[in-house]
């Protein structure tokens, strides 16, 4: 069975090391959040400007002074601080948040990233992600294996314009793990109950396959 | 102490013109100056060039100008919420710089702080990089990205005092102190104004020389784009 986006979120939750500043993305990323393993202390980061993010409110609670960069209302943890946008991005830029975490329309086997624009369809900008995959150091792209019409996201070579060159480190889709290597994609993991095979006809792109390939646990 | 209060809106917009370049505080609907944009979105000028991360939603915020169409160009980072605009932009009628959101807000931090340009890593090999000298430094390429400045500069704080220090309110802070750091002319409008010495001075986030003009917003309706919230158990 592939997984849903709220499996794709616990999946990635597994990499989140302790006592780390993690930014979240809009999609599936924000997900990640729910699945936070016991003993694991994370601080979640929103580049419009908080640090020690919480969960949604409480119905009445919303506070339209305070969201997060999607936009959706929040909560702020204790502990938790507020700045503007430059002191953002300096956290972002400098390498003092650890990991990203963000959705993609195409990612390619050099670990070239697209997420911001369709030319003539869909303009809607980047936002924060091209500052975002500049300097994390280690970047997780969370997304469907194939696009709606069945296409692979999984390519030799971006077809759209791209958000960044060469800077994701690992894509978790509903079917597979996969690490880019400096020799293309590799599978790390399926899906519970997906082939190799299965994998290997929704990519575009070349695996590397070595050895018995795990399922995915949780 | 210099006091910066004007009196009323018209007071606070004196000396806005057609074609002149804005800089709105904001991040989404969260922190802009709703006063100013309602007062600019009833003034007969024009072609306009904003400065703002997001450009509202079609009925407000930044889209009620985009709906009298009296703003020609967008310099903005993300614009997805507002239909009118990718209908404007696709169209061609409206023009768009999209620059990346950390890129924006040092580009305003810059223009106010006396720093004609700087390297950042952000849009290297994109779009955005077209154009731009690139550099290596520690092995990495860079871009050259400009300082930007304003001939005003709205922006919204939570409190004010007659001196123009501002003290902003959650993530409502965002672009605001950047913006009013980088206008010509920084017009700030506050939920609530005080006396100059009413505020602690360590806890003023904006201090009060890069405010020309404060006054208190009339109302304010804080619109919520995405009304999330979670069930008690």
């Amino acid at each position: 069975m592939a997984l849903d986006k709220n499996q794709i979120a616990q999946r990635i939750a597994q990499e989140l090391l302790h006592n780390t500043y993690v930014n979240l993305g809009i999609g599936i990323p924000t997900l990640v959040a729910n699945y936070i393993p016991k003993g694991i202390d994370i601080e979640f980061q929103s580049e419009n400007g908080v640090l020690g993010m919480g969960p949604f409110p409480f119905e009445g609670d919303e506070d339209p002074d305070l969201i997060n960069a999607g936009k959706q209302t929040i909560t702020t943890l204790s502990g938790a601080v507020l700045f503007d946008s430059a002191t953002s991005f300096a956290m972002i830029r400098g390498k003092h948040v650890q990991l990203t975490v963000l959705g993609a329309m195409e990612v390619s086997e050099n670990g070239d990233i697209a997420n911001w624009k369709i030319p003539g369809k869909m303009v809607k900008g980047m936002g924060g992600a091209m500052d975002l995959v500049a300097s994390a150091d280690n970047i997780i792209v969370a997304m469907m294996h194939t696009n709606r019409q069945g296409e692979s996201k999984i390519l030799k070579k971006c077809t759209l314009p791209i958000t960044g060159v060469n800077c994701v480190k690992k894509v978790v889709t509903n079917l597979a793990v996969l690490e880019i290597t400096q020799n293309g994609f590799k599978l790390l993991e399926r899906a519970p109950g997906v082939s190799v095979e299965d994998i290997k006809n929704s990519t575009a792109a070349d695996l590397i396959i070595e050895g018995e390939i795990p399922e995915m646990k949780f | 102490m210099i006091n910066k209060v004007v009196d009323n809106i018209e007071k606070a917009l004196d000396g806005v013109e057609g074609n002149m370049t804005f800089m709105v505080g904001g991040f989404g609907l969260s922190g802009i100056p709703e006063n100013a944009i309602d007062a600019l979105s009833k003034k007969d000028i024009f072609g306009l060039t904003c400065i703002s991360n997001n450009a509202g939603v079609d009925d407000f915020g930044l889209g009620l100008l985009l709906k009298r169409k009296q703003i020609k160009k967008m310099i903005s980072s993300y614009v997805g919420e507002n239909a009118e605009f990718e209908r404007q932009m696709l169209s061609g009628e409206l023009e768009v710089d999209l620059i990346p959101q950390g890129s924006l807000a040092e580009r305003c931090r810059a223009g106010g702080a006396g720093i004609p340009a700087f390297f950042t890593p952000a849009g290297y090999g994109t779009e955005v990089a077209e154009g731009k000298e690139v550099r290596e430094y520690n092995g990495k390429p860079h871009i050259l990205e400009s300082a930007l400045t304003a001939d005003f500069a709205f922006v919204k704080a939570w409190k004010g005092d007659t001196a123009g220090n501002l003290i902003f309110k959650g993530t409502a802070r965002n672009f605001n102190p950047l913006m009013a750091m980088a206008g010509k002319i920084t017009v700030a409008e506050v939920e609530e104004l005080v006396e100059a010495g009413e505020l602690d001075p360590n806890q003023i986030h904006t201090p009060g020389i890069f405010v020309q003009r404060i006054f208190q917003g009339e109302k304010y309706e804080k619109r919520i784009e995405q009304r999330t919230v979670r069930t008690k158990e």
